[in-house]
Order: C-alpha cells, then structure tokens, then sequence
C-alpha cells in the first residue's frame, strides 16, 4: 500500500528537480558579486521579502501583466500556473485530512485517488472532491487554449508565437500530457470504485460501462507519473527551467540587483528565468511591419542560454525596449542585448547534452574585436555660457529644427552659446549601441571637456539619442535638458509668449526619450499649451520605433520602411493636422513615407510664436496691395 | 610613375587611378558585400562624404573608403576605417539605401579578420 512501483519516475524527477535547482541558486548566489550579495541578503530580511512574495503571487501564479495585455492570455497563464498550484496544496491538504497518517510524502497527495479509491462518498469529502474536480478542470480549460495558441496564435490575440527547440517541444508534450492523464487516471479508478465527483465520477461511469476499468487504470497511473517525471528531468535544460528561477530572479530583482554592464550570474539567472512565451515576439515591430521572425528576445535569450553564435541576432534590433516594457517576467532585454554586442562574436558550437545539464556554465571564447580611433580630435577652448545648445548630428540634418530652437531662444531671451554650429562630435550613443564604449568614451571625454570648460549651468540637446547618452554617461555639473524640457520650462517661467495654433495634432514619443529616459509628460504639456493634442493608438511607453533607430546596424533601408510606414499608419489613425515628433531622426524617417506633415515639437512652438506688431502690420499693407492689384 | 606602353605616347596614367593587382586584395570586399549586399548599391555620389561628422575633424571619407574597399587597397583601408564614429548621418542622406554604418563596422571586422588569417 505504501510504496507503488509507478510512482518512481515522479519521485525521481521531483527529488531530482528539488536537488539540482537548490544547487544550480546556490552557485548562482555564490557567484554574485560581493556587493549583490549584501543586497540580496539585506533584502531577503526587509522589506523587499514581502514585496518579492507578493510579486511571486501576482505575477508567477497569477499572471497579472499578460491579463491587463489580453485576457484570454492572462487566463491560459493563470490557469496553468495558479491552477496547478492550487491542485499541489489542496492535494496535499487532502492527503493530510483524508489520508491514513499526518505528513505524507508527495507521491500521497500527487497520486491520492489511487491510494484511496473510496474517498469522498460523503459529507465534507464529497464537497472537497467536487473542488478538486473543479481545480482539475480548471487547468484543462487553460490546455485546451494553450494547444489553441501553439497551432493558432492569432485567435489567442498572439501575432506570432516561439518556435521551439527540441528538448522544449519534448517538456511540452510531457506538461500537456500531466493533466489529460490525470484526469483519466482517476476517472477509471473512480469508475472501478463508483467514486469520484462531478468530473472523474461521470467519466469513470461512462467508460465503466463498455472498459474493464479496473485493469486500464494503473496503465494511465503510469503514464501520469511518467509524464510528471520526464517534464523535471528535462526541466534545466528546457524553457520550463523559468518556473524555479524566476522565484530567485524576482528576489534578486526586489533586493535592487541590476543588470549592470558585463556578464554576471545576475544575466545568467535572467537568461534562464525566461519561459519563451513569445510576446516579446508578438509586440516586435520587426516581426509584424517588416516579416523578421528570428530575431526577438525570446530568441537572443535562447541562443544566450545554449551558448550558439547570436551575434546576428544580437546586431538585428532597433533597441527600441518595447519587449523590455511587456516582458512578464521583467528581463532587463535591452541591457543584456548591449552586453552581448560588447562581447562581441563568438564561436558557434552546440551544447552537449551533458554541457547543458552542467551547473557551471563556461561561455565560449571570445574573439578580439576591432577598434576605433579617434586621437585626431583637437581639444578646443569654448566660450563662457550658461545655457549651452548641443544639436547633435541629426539635428544638423533637419535645419529646420535649429532654425526653430534658435528662434524659440531668442524669442524667450535665452543667452546661450551654439555647441556644434559648424558640427561638432558625435555624443557616443551610435558607438555604444554597437557594443563599442571604450571608443565612445573617447567621444564623451572629449565633448564632457568642453561642457566643463563652458561653464554651462543647462546642457540643451535637440536630440534624444545624446540626450539620453548624455544623462547617463556623462559626468557633467550642467543639468541635461531635452529641447522639450526646455520649451516646458520657459513657458513655465513665463519667459516664453505664445499664441495658440488652431490645429489638431498627435504626438510620437521617440523611444530614447520615452522609455529610454521617461520623458512623456513634458513634451505633452508643451503641445497642448499651443495646439489641440490628440491621443494615438499606441503611446507613452508603448509607442512605436520610428524604425530609423541607430540601434540596430544590419536592418536594410527597405525594411526600415515598412516598419516606419506601418508606424506612421497607427499615429495618424485619428487624422491628425500633423504628427509631432520630439527627435530628428524620427522626423526624417517618417518624412519619407507619408504625407501627413510631419514636425518636431520645436518647429511647432516656434510657429506659435505670435509675430511682432510691426511685421504684422507689414504684412496686412502687402495684402492689401496684393488685394488691390488683383482687383485692377 | 610606372612604364607603361601609354607612357611612349605621351599618355600618363594617374596614380590615384592606377589599379595594383599584384597588392590588392578583395577578400574584404568579398566579407563587406556578404555581410552587408546594399554594399554594390552605392554609385560613390559622395552624399555621405559631404555630411560626415568625423570627416569635419579628419581628413576621413567614406566615398574614398569605399574605393578602397572595392579596389582592395588594404593598407590605406586600415587606418580610415578607424575613424568613423558611427554616427549615422550618412545612412540617412544615402539616395540609394546603402546601409553605410554597417559597411563601416564590416570593413573594420574584415581588417581584423584579415590579420588573422580567417578570410
């Protein structure tokens, strides 16, 4: 009665599983840096515990961001999850309370019904069965979509979903099989024994009358047990791996462990603490503007963790952090893929069976890589100024936008001094996104001299890809303002008089300024200070990639268009009277492919700029002339 | 100045125009199309050249680079293609679509490539 030969595979797998996870956090903590350390340990004793187990409970069983995103998604998630934890606890309650003794090993309560067949006849047990059939179906419910999504995505709301390896496809199999055969399981044991609620006691009955159900039963006991023990045999070395990392991933994450800018056993448990769900893939503007399907975090993190060659993968990316905003379980995506770029290539091999059980992981080699130089610049000693305007190089190609700043400044009686007129150094970023920060810090020490040297009390930039650079890797005394910021400032002062444009507009945040560095709201105070602002289909810190992004150094032009096409189709779905931008490089990717009059948010304050008497009167004399000679 | 029969006639051949088969290698430019096709778009109007935020410090071109590229003149090819700051200006006045950035970032993995005998 005690011990069943069937229930050897789940108790292998399970002890397995339990063992080798505890092992693999361990060497994963011991390789934390000394500092990480002491926060995770701060953390585990603080207030981040309670923080990290109620994330454990919103997000891994309940799935809370995939239900704000798509119900139905959030519901599959949830079922499985929530469900099959529900099942573990309350199993083991019954085990507990119905069961011969207190304390039972986990094989009781996994395989109670074949261990009491006559349970729940009546009174208290009859109504737990009915909850555990309700738990059972529950879960089922939630298969039932997960099969639809693999073969449909799109009836899920998924664009796309992730192609599997094999050892992930054979874990699939196994979890699909686990509920199916339990199911079955104790609905021919119930049926053998008339027990049994709603849902196993019916079905038992029903394949009682044309089975001998007594003798079919221990086949699908086995196949229960089977199914449960090879999915934790191939639990570390399939995607399903996430379920226990991600327990530890979230610890870390509420003890303020970051990413930082190397690889760290903090990559590693995020690398591993990804379950592959794919909505990185379906939010990917590469894959539904312009038909890129190889390329989406869910696939840099796959080849990250079977150590192929991704530098493909890794380069194909506008970096634009759309994934990193939907990503359920909070994978820092962006810094890991700039991490990778810095690393460079590697050599392509595949993982060994064994390598890909092993605890230590060794990465493999990687190669040197070419370098810049740019020991030609000559320092230069600039003027004295407060407020120093830094164009940045798109900028320079969209003249306009000066023309109008300058305007603006002057206008508010702005003293500023021009950083780049007759150009000046690239800020860095390009560099940095192509994985090359030694070079770009050559690039920030020389144009941090200059700002030094200037005095300069605000550092204005037109550009959200030096802005950006310039907040984050610059040590500078100057405050960093993006033009937006800045129009948002003079017109709070009051320095700045404007009229007011009777024009309908949307608004498209740049992704460096957006979720790059969280500037939504001045820029949106800015317009509708001067004009009527409409809201877009997808905005704020969902908002689209221009598809011009630096990020990404391989996409072709064509593509960039079709992503820049389909982006310009969801901002100017409320017909707007122009599309405002706050980023050169945006403007000059979408000027390209649409009619819709396309400006910076510069341009459009500058021409709210209310003209002064004398030009005004100027202008009625020649309009009336006009008038007059078209009249003779 | 090389003799060459043009010479006899009164005929000079530039020096900038002269093509060496003897020194020249196009394994670079073989990597620079494979890893990046738009490569063979470009019809040198120099756009890029004319922008370049590198080129208003340095006497860098990237129209010029590309010959190099195309002709194999690897020796000047190194030290150029060290100069680019990746800025992006270029990609973006191209009239053909070339993606300039990276056949800059091609071209400086070809020359490393090189030097280790993996081309």
């Amino acid at each position: 009665m005690n011990f069943e030969l069937f229930t050897l595979p789940f108790n292998l797998g399970l002890y397995f599983i339990l063992i080798y996870s505890v092992v693999r956090i361990t060497i994963w903590f011991r390789d934390l840096s000394r500092s990480d350390k002491l926060r995770l340990q701060r953390g585990f004793f603080g207030r981040p515990f309670m923080d990290s187990l109620r994330e454990i409970f919103m997000e891994s069983l309940l799935h809370r961001k995939i239900f704000r995103k798509n119900p139905v998604l959030g519901y599959m998630h949830m079922s499985l999850a929530f469900g099959w934890f529900l099942l573990i606890v309350f199993g083991t309650f019954e085990a507990d309370f119905f069961g011969e003794k207190h304390l039972n090993p986990p094989s009781h309560a996994i395989f109670f019904r074949w261990f009491n067949p006559e349970h729940g006849a009546e009174g208290f047990a009859r109504i737990y069965s009915i909850w555990m059939d309700l738990l059972l179906a529950f879960i089922l419910s939630g298969l039932l979509l997960a099969i639809i999504k693999r073969f449909t995505p799109r009836l899920m709301g998924m664009k796309k979903t992730t192609k599997h390896t094999w050892t992930d496809r054979i874990a699939l199999i196994s979890l699909w099989l686990i509920f199916p055969s339990r199911l079955l399981a104790e609905s021919f044991t119930c049926g053998a024994h008339g027990s049994g609620s709603f849902l196993t006691g019916n079905l038992g009955n029903a394949l009682a009358s044309f089975l001998p159900v007594a003798d079919i039963a221990p086949w699908f006991w086995w196949l229960y047990s089977l199914s449960l023990g090879v999915f934790f045999f191939l639990l570390p070395i399939s995607r399903y791996f996430h379920i226990p990392v991600e327990l530890f991933l979230i610890f870390m994450r509420n003890s303020g462990i970051t990413t930082g800018d190397r690889h760290s056993s903090y990559t590693e448990v995020q690398t591993h603490a990804c379950s592959s769900c794919g909505i990185c893939i379906s939010t990917c503007q590469m894959s539904y503007a312009a038909g890129i399907h190889d390329i989406q975090s869910a696939y840099f993190i796959k080849g990250l963790r079977n150590d192929r060659d991704i530098a493909a993968i890794t380069a194909n990316c506008l970096m634009c952090g759309r994934c990193e905003e939907v990503c359920p379980v909070g994978i820092e995506l962006g810094p890991m893929r700039l991490i990778e770029r810095r690393q460079g290539e590697r050599s392509d091999r595949t993982l060994k069976l064994k390598e890909k059980y092993s605890l230590m992981r060794r990465r493999s080699t990687i190669e040197k890589r070419p370098t810049q130089s740019y020991s030609y610049l000559v320092r230069e000693e600039p003027e004295k100024a407060d407020v120093l305007f830094f164009a940045g190089c798109m900028t320079h190609l969209t003249p306009a936008v000066i023309a109008a700043m300058k305007k603006i400044m002057d206008s508010a009686g702005v003293i500023y001094r021009f950083m780049d007129e007759n150009g000046g150094v690239c800020c860095g970023r390009p560099l940095m996104l192509a994985g090359r920060d030694r070079e770009a810090r050559e690039l920030i020490n020389h144009n941090s001299d200059i700002i030094w040297k200037s005095g300069a009390q605000i550092l204005v930039t037109s550009c959200p890809i030096c802005y950006k650079v310039f907040r984050e890797s610059y040590y500078l005394e100057a405050r960093v303002m993006h033009h937006s910021e800045f129009i948002n400032l003079l017109i709070e002062e009051g320095s700045l008089r404007l009229g007011y444009l009777h024009k309908k507009v949307a608004y498209h945040d740049p992704c460096e300024l957006g979720r790059g560095s969280g500037i939504y709201e001045e820029p949106r105070a800015v317009i509708s200070y001067v004009a009527e602002l409409q809201s877009s289909a997808q905005e704020a810190n969902m908002s689209l990639c221009c598809g011009g992004s630096l990020g990404n150094l391989t996409l072709s032009s064509g593509k960039r268009a079709m992503i820049a096409a389909d982006a310009v189709r969801t901002l100017t779905l409320c017909s707007p009277d122009e599309l405002i931008t706050a980023c050169p490089l945006c403007k000059k990717t979408f000027v390209q492919v649409t009619k819709t009059k396309i400006s910076d948010i510069a341009e459009l304050v500058a021409a709210a700029i209310p003209a002064p008497k004398r030009e005004i009167a100027k202008r009625r004399t020649a309009k009336r002339y006009s008038g007059a000679i078209s009249n003779s | 100045m090389r003799v060459t029969q043009s010479n006899k006639f009164g005929f000079t051949i530039n020096r900038s125009r002269l093509i060496d088969y003897d020194s020249s290698d196009r394994k670079v430019r073989e990597y620079v199309t494979l890893r990046e096709p738009s490569f063979r778009l470009c019809f040198a109007c120099g756009g890029c050249t004319a922008t370049c935020t590198a080129g208003q410090h340095t006497s860098f071109n990237l129209r010029r680079m590309n010959t190099f590229i195309r002709r194999g003149e690897i020796e000047p090819l190194r030290e150029e293609v060290k100069r680019c700051m990746l800025c992006g200006k270029c990609l973006l006045v191209c009239p053909r679509g070339v993606n300039t950035r990276n056949v800059v970032a091609a071209a400086a993995e070809a020359i490393v490539k090189l030097e280790r005998n993996e081309l």
